[in-house]
């Protein structure tokens, strides 16, 4: 214990963005660490958004809908909502400058100051036209897939729930994962051994994929986790390279002991069908059980984070570390089983993807998702539930940019432009307080 | 840099510049408005109705090399045929799915996919959509009645090559090396390592040929397709262990590769670069002043090709396969560098090409299309 306080760097406040700890005072309300006596105090409706709402200093009178309302307003999920609506608009402007037909008109903006303004309009609401319905609904379309773009959004969506609840949890505990990547990638690799070169009944199968994926993940994560316990490691460092070494081990496992024998390219065989999440509309859309997996975890993290012993123990850390060990809990232990469930919920994401949509291993499995879930955990202010519906936001990106690039002939570029600018605004609170003349919460800092 | 000029800037001085951009920008503004003039449609309206689409690998629609290619063919078929045309880029594997997914929700009659990694994707949206027609481009492993593969013997191309690097190298040894050891790039590695050889039988010569080896289906790569300086690594690697002719297959590497023998060149080296998928003269005249030649596959012609048929009504599964013969494969000009190349040699070329079109010399790959 004492061999292991020395070795974790002194200043642990967090800097994470979502849990704006206060140091100095612990808002761990009830030192008894009981879950239960802080959901006493006016707590809202089962998991909300805004995540716990345990206020000591507050009058407990204050009824759960007021509370919510004043969270949103003067809090981060307001300051999350105008980050998007801003990250938009710029990309509206860059979507219209961008356009010929706009820079066409805006050559005889003095003979005709309306065609300027038509063709913007024409450009941005095509554009958005396009990724609002490549989204949401599309009765224009020819296939039904195509229609229910919703759909499509929800699949976009479930790796990066799973990979954003990991960032999240991490954050709690002051850990900044940036190796969701690498552990998607093991997640997706240890998942792919059990999927295409293990014969099993079904659901055993399926199930037996799910841990080894966990297992993977976990592995992956723990190893960072490990080395910021033990050693002090900086986790930032350690998650990059671990993601860096991930994707050579998988390159190199997939043109050896995995590769199909059927290819000479540096891709597994197909997944047995029993190893593969059933689709939940049928062979028409992608939507597959994965989804209830990542909603399921949403639940779990919101419960374990809020209501558990160990979940009030990591936001003790994660709020100070060195008063979490004062009051005796084992900071060393409580970053290496968050970093555990971290990595093993990356490696579920793993498995969503491999065994929902991608059948297929190969060194790009993880794709964007890794630094994806990263934004989507900002903006979903290290919530469970608040990133949860940000990894929606960011499906809909997905699946609408796929719909605006090729129906509006908009670069899809622009939607990572958006994305990046979201990070941006979220990064830097007082921007958008000022943007919008919004009064510093004077709350802030006190919800954990 | 910046800041500091601004710094020196007094306030009022700053104030003028931006008023005199302003006008600047205002006067830009300042065009006659066009005549509100109607859709001038002159084309038959069958093509106008017919959707051409087009889906990258990761390289994207400016990778001078396949995806490039193929783009400019479908290109080329909206602007000679008055067909519509819809493109999308991949970045990742993941994208793949959704992207031939929307593509078919849009109509896409025809949908031309690159590459062999879009093999999977391309044969499940072609068994969802059975109505509408595919084309793969360097893949032959789809059996579907609405799927059309295009595949080139590139090997033939590089055939001779390989036996013109081999007759204008001076150091006796001439390289090569790939983006990643997988059959559409080990074809233009095997057909260049048989032109050597069939050099040295011929004229009795002894070139080596570094970087592959064909028997064991082994060489030099560089292990990506994306990372410009492994070429420029790989080709320095080549350089040192003394060829002068030097061909990449992997790419936008071929930059890299470029770059190596301009710099080796400054220090009085005499390297020449064989260039792979397009003319290099055209496509990357940075380097003409050492593009010996180029192995090229007419993809683009090929698209277009494709997308007329079908626009006549005339589309079939059966595979295309690009050779000397149908001009699918060829080996470029020599452009600037001709007077490096023997009238004897051209000669010979010229001999070589009738006998592989006749069967008498057989160029053989692994990777061959069957």
């Amino acid at each position: 214990m004492s061999g292991t306080d020395k070795n974790v760097p002194a200043e642990q406040t967090p800097g994470t963005p979502g849990a704006p700890g206060n140091p100095g005072a612990p808002s761990i309300p009830g030192a008894t660490g009981t879950p239960g006596a802080t959901g006493a105090a006016g707590k809202p409706t089962a998991p909300s958004a805004q995540g716990n709402a345990d206020k000591p200093g507050k009058p407990e009178k204050e009824s759960s809908a007021s509370q919510v309302v004043r969270e949103i307003m003067s809090g981060s999920a307001m300051i999350s909502v105008l980050a998007v609506v801003v990250a938009l608009v710029i990309g509206g402007i860059l979507i219209a400058i961008t356009d010929t037909r706009v820079t066409t008109a805006f050559g005889y903006f003095f003979g005709d100051p309306m065609a300027t303004l038509k063709a913007i309009w024409a450009s941005i609401s095509e554009a958005y036209g396009a990724l609002w319905r490549g989204a949401t609904y599309d009765p224009g379309a020819r296939t039904w897939q195509g229609r229910l773009g919703i759909f499509e959004t929800l699949t976009f969506a479930t790796p990066l729930i799973l990979s954003g609840l990991s960032v999240t949890l991490a954050f709690r505990v002051g850990l900044f994962n940036i190796g969701a990547k690498g552990q998607i990638i093991l997640g997706a690799t240890f998942a792919g051994v059990v999927g295409f070169m293990i014969e099993l009944p079904p659901g055993i199968h399926l199930l037996a994929v799910m841990v080894a994926g966990a297992i993977g993940g976990a592995l992956w994560g723990g190893i960072a986790g490990f080395l910021k316990a033990k050693t002090g490691a900086h986790e930032v460092i350690v998650t990059i390279m671990l993601n860096y070494i991930a994707v050579s081990l998988v390159l190199y496992l997939l043109k050896n002991q995995l590769r199909d024998p059927s290819s000479s390219n540096p891709i597994s065989p197909r997944m047995h069908e029993t190893a593969m999440f059933p689709l939940l509309l049928g062979p028409n859309y992608r939507l597959h059980a994965g989804l209830i997996v990542a909603i399921l975890a949403v639940i779990v993290v919101s419960w374990l984070l809020n209501r558990s012993t160990l979940g009030f123990e990591y936001r003790a850390i994660g709020a100070n570390p060195r008063a979490a060990r004062t009051a005796g809990m084992l900071v060393s232990r409580g970053y290496i089983t968050v970093m555990l469930i971290s990595g093993a919920l990356a490696g579920l994401a793993g498995v969503t993807q491999l065994a929902g949509t991608e059948k297929i291993l190969d060194a790009d499995i993880a794709g964007s998702i890794g630094f994806d879930a990263i934004t989507v955990a900002l903006l979903g202010r290290s919530k469970p539930w608040g990133t949860f519906f940000a990894a929606i936001l960011f499906g809909a990106f997905k699946a609408g940019g796929t719909s605006m690039a090729i129906n509006a002939n908009v670069s899809i570029d622009i939607v990572a432009v958006v994305q990046s600018l979201i990070v941006l605004f979220i990064a830097a609170p007082p921007l958008i307080r000022s943007i919008f003349r919004i009064k510093e919460a004077r709350s802030e800092g006190v919800s954990a | 840099m910046l800041l500091s000029t601004a710094k020196t800037f007094k306030r009022g001085a700053l104030v003028g510049t931006i008023a005199l951009s302003a006008t600047a920008l205002l006067l830009t503004g300042c065009g006659e408005a066009p005549p509100a003039a109607g859709e001038s449609s002159s084309q038959n309206p069958a093509a106008a109705n017919f959707l051409g689409c087009i889906v990258s690998d990761s390289g994207g629609f400016d990778d001078q090399s396949f995806n490039q290619s193929s783009y400019e063919g479908l290109k080329s078929a909206e602007k000679d045929l008055g067909i519509k045309l819809k493109e999308a880029q991949s970045s990742t594997t993941a994208d793949f799915a959704p992207n031939l997914a929307t593509m078919a929700s849009a109509g896409c009659n025809l949908t031309v996919t690159v590459g062999f990694l879009l093999a999977e994707a391309t044969g499940t949206a072609a068994k969802a959509n059975p109505d509408l027609h595919y084309a793969i481009i360097d893949d032959n492993s789809i059996k579907a009645d609405n799927v059309k593969p295009i595949v080139y013997d590139t090997a033939q191309a590089a055939f001779m090559a390989g036996y013109v690097a081999a007759s204008v190298s001076k150091t006796g040894k001439v390289g090569t090396f790939g983006g990643i050891n997988i059959p559409t790039v080990t074809i233009f590695m095997d057909g260049f390592a048989q032109g050597v050889d069939y050099y040295n039988t011929k004229q009795g010569k002894d070139v080596k040929l570094l970087g592959w080896d064909a028997k064991s289906q082994q060489g030099s790569f560089a292990n990506t397709f994306e990372i410009i300086q492994e070429g420029t690594k790989t080709t320095n690697n080549l350089i040192a262990e003394g060829a002068d002719v030097i061909m990449p297959v992997a790419g936008p590497l071929g930059k890299g590769a470029g770059d190596a023998i301009l710099a080796a060149n400054k220090t009085g080296k005499d390297v020449k670069l064989v260039w792979v998928d397009s003319d290099g003269f055209l496509t990357a005249p940075t380097y003409k002043e050492i593009l010996l030649t180029s192995v090229i596959k007419t993809m683009g012609e090929a698209v277009e090709a494709v997308v007329k048929e079908d626009l006549d009504g005339k589309f079939d599964a059966t595979p295309y396969i690009g050779t000397l013969e149908n001009g699918g494969v060829a080996l470029a000009p020599f452009h600037d560098l001709d007077a490096s190349v023997t009238a004897d040699t051209k000669t010979q070329l010229e001999e070589i090409k009738k006998s592989i079109v006749d069967g008498s010399i057989k160029v053989e790959s692994a990777a061959s299309p069957k």
